[in-house]
């Protein structure tokens, strides 16, 4: 399997495809902002696509027995495979159409993984994904920023201090979770210099991400995108204010949008305005305070969270992206 | 009927290992993916695929995964699309990609493995053990031992056709001794690619197969409402197994002259015998030496050799057994806390002989662990003891750790 599809950018969300592949059936919750990440992304890749689901919220509450979503074929992989599912699916057809035992033609495949299958558990097997150039596949790590599937448990994904049931917050300790949120993408792109496409996306900003989806699949070889995920259940809000919140950590400068694009970082939308300096940051505390996980934070927790994020504008090599400082202690450039 | 190969070109005789006998035998299936990761003794297979892959004769898609759990998750997916598989594990390695391997059943993929048995370190031990393999014995892997380079070819051949035989659809492991076996260079007739064409058939998925022209959703969630039937039908597929192996064994013996009398037991000097030794793997060497050996003194011994674990060949041993005056199942495993503080093998032969017409006393012995060479001497203690409880009917010590220091 030689060949990608060449699917075009979609201009605006009026040219956004009509048919879905990711229908009902599914039993997320309401608000579940994961389940429209399916929708987008099977909605970008088209009725030619094969989706592999890890375990996590998108396989449990997502897939059930009788009342499949799945439009398209779909295969359940284990917690840390995302990356050798995607993997062996491709080599698979590739091994089929090299021999001619099948059609040569461009089949999309898409492996996906919550932030516990991605950044914890299946971080080895993605990471050797993405070094196997002749495999064309995109994977798709969905963030909602906890085990949401199994109760809400603190990930390697998690933001520092957030209340889960493995990090409440309790009499002697207000903060559990002490550890600082991983940055898989710029982690992945630094790591694995061959890989043409990796990006950072949130459903907020729908047609973006659709865009993103199919630059992923446009390009030979492994691709690798960090989807943030506003979760209700995990984040303890309001349903309806999946989008906003989504918006409002883009907009705080907490998740950062942007592609890597055959080795060329461009940010996307209102990070790449906060990057030039053409628009101010929201301050955390307008994002913290919205969500239950963060109830038991006082000024002096917020004070540190809003620290960390100037750091990453202010301080780091390369602004909300690399964690790096050069000699001067100056962003680049 | 068997008929003999008379086109000499139809095969070639060669000096090789069991290794390289499963290596060449991926080239003459046509195995189209296959994963590898190194531990010893297994991986000396994946040197000898890689070194065919480097030199024309096999076309596959050859993965150096990142761990044992990636190298068996990719071939399961791979499998899933309709290609033919192959990779392997010793030890811990095997037991590393455990989760893959219990949901390759579930998911009724036919994957087939080779394992280099090893023990299981800690402490570190590279020598043959049989735990490993036996690790999964009762989640729905077919399990095959193998005594001989050219039985591990052949026995490859078996495993793709069975695994993929639509009435089977699941996976089967190849275990081969661990040194003694796949290290060990014996004389192999490699057959021509004609004859192992006309012995299997292509893989074919069917309507399970992962293709967007085929749009189904595989394993989703199903909890109590519905696990209990597809176990049910996993254990259905297995129960068929046995059919599948014996049509595949008679088209093994007519196509290559090989394969001896059962598909799934191999006996040695047992016509008259009053007392045998039941084992697996290479154990059958010392084994066969020691039976001349006492045969030459008189003494009405024989060996039985077990080539089929999964499925059990419950009706076999049942019936060929009970025909002595006792028996003694050795173990290269141990199964601590179980009945008798017993080997596997010898709690599972127990269990398969005690509805039998005639319960034959057993006695079990634990031996060769570490990969300890299993001696003559140490064969001929174990029929001594067996031989003495023939005579007297008493069983004073059902369990017999052989062979080590106190």
């Amino acid at each position: 399997m030689t060949l990608t599809s060449t699917l075009p950018m979609i201009r605006g969300v009026h040219n956004s495809p009509l048919e879905e592949y990711f229908t009902s059936g599914h039993r997320t919750c309401q608000g579940c902002e994961s389940a429209l990440v399916m929708k987008l992304m099977v909605k970008a890749s088209g009725p030619r696509t094969i989706v592999l689901g890890s375990t996590g919220c998108m396989y449990v509450a997502n897939t059930t027995y009788y009342s499949t979503p799945w439009v398209v074929p779909w295969m359940h992989t284990q917690l840390g495979s995302a990356g050798s599912a995607a993997v062996g699916t491709a080599a698979g057809l590739k091994a089929l159409m090299n021999k001619n035992k099948i059609k040569d033609e461009p089949i999309n495949i898409i492996s996906f993984c919550g932030d516990g299958g991605g950044a914890d558990m299946g971080l080895s097997a993605i990471s050797a994904a993405l070094t196997h150039m002749a495999y064309n596949h995109l994977i798709l790590m969905y963030d909602n920023e906890s085990y949401a599937n199994t109760d809400i448990q603190v990930s390697g994904s998690s933001p520092w201090g957030a209340n889960s049931t493995f990090s409440p917050p309790g009499k002697l300790h207000r903060i559990m979770n002490q550890r600082w949120k991983k940055n898989m993408a710029p982690m992945l792109a630094v790591g694995h210099p061959g890989v043409k496409y990796i990006a950072t996306a949130c459903a907020s900003y729908a047609v973006d991400f659709m865009n993103k989806i199919r630059k992923g699949l446009k390009y030979s070889g492994p691709a690798f995108i960090h989807s943030y995920d506003p979760c209700p259940k995990g984040w303890d809000y309001d349903p309806m204010y999946s989008h906003e919140l989504g918006m409002l950590a883009v907009e705080a400068g907490i998740w950062v949008q942007y592609e890597i694009e055959e080795g060329k970082l461009v940010l996307n939308g209102p990070s790449r305005m906060i990057a030039q300096g053409r628009r101010q940051r929201k301050p955390v505390v307008e994002f913290l305070k919205r969500q239950g996980r963060f109830a038991h934070f006082v000024d002096e927790d917020v004070d540190y969270y809003q620290s960390r994020i100037d750091e990453m504008w202010e301080k780091w090599w390369l602004p909300g992206v690399i964690p790096l400082f050069n000699e001067a202690g100056e962003p680049k450039g | 009927m068997t008929t003999e190969v008379k086109d000499t070109a139809l095969e070639r005789e060669e000096l090789i290992s069991g290794a390289e006998a499963i290596a060449i035998a991926c080239a003459l299936a046509d195995v189209d993916v296959i994963t590898a990761y190194p531990i010893r003794p297994y991986d000396t297979v994946m040197q000898f695929v890689s070194k065919l892959i480097a030199d024309g004769e096999l076309k596959c898609e050859y993965i150096v995964a990142e761990s044992e759990h990636s190298q068996f998750e990719i071939v399961k997916h791979a499998s899933a699309v309709g290609a033919r598989v192959f990779s392997g594990s010793s030890g811990v390695g095997w037991f590393y990609a455990f989760e893959a391997l219990a949901v390759t059943c579930g998911l009724r993929l036919p994957v087939v493995a080779m394992v280099g048995n090893r023990a299981l370190d800690d402490p570190g031990a590279f020598g043959c053990e049989h735990n490993d393999a036996l690790a999964v014995r009762d989640l729905g892997w077919m399990l095959r031992w193998v005594d001989t380079a050219q039985e591990a070819m052949d026995a490859a051949f078996m495993a793709w056709r069975v695994a993929e035989d639509k009435r089977v659809f699941l996976p089967c492991a190849i275990s081969t001794d661990g040194a003694f076996l796949t290290h060990s260079q014996q004389i192999v007739m490699i057959p021509d690619k004609r004859l192992v064409d006309e012995f299997l058939p292509p893989y074919d998925r069917g309507e399970f197969v992962l293709h967007p022209d085929n749009p189904i959703t595989i394993a989703p969630q199903v909890n109590e409402d519905w696990l209990m039937e597809i176990r049910r039908q996993t254990d259905a597929a297995m129960r068929r197994a046995r059919d599948v192996i014996t049509e595949a064994h008679n088209d093994l013996k007519r196509i290559f002259n090989r394969g001896g009398d059962d598909p799934f037991i191999e006996e040695y000097m047992t016509d008259d015998a009053d007392v045998v030794l039941v084992g697996m793997g290479t154990l059958a060497l010392p084994l066969k030496v020691t039976v001349r050996r006492l045969r030459e003194q008189g003494r009405k011994v024989g060996f039985v050799r077990i080539k089929w674990f999964r499925p059990f060949p419950q009706p076999e041993l049942r019936a060929v057994l009970s025909r002595f005056k006792a028996v003694g199942i050795i173990d290269r495993d141990y199964s601590l806390g179980s009945p008798d503080n017993g080997g596997v093998l010898y709690n599972e032969v127990r269990s398969a002989l005690y509805d039998g017409d005639k319960r034959v006393p057993i006695v079990g012995y634990i031996a060769g662990l570490g990969g300890r060479e299993v001696t003559v001497p140490m064969t001929t203690e174990m029929f001594d003891y067996t031989q003495k409880v023939a005579d007297t009917g008493i069983i004073e010590e059902p369990l017999r750790w052989i062979g080590v220091r106190d």
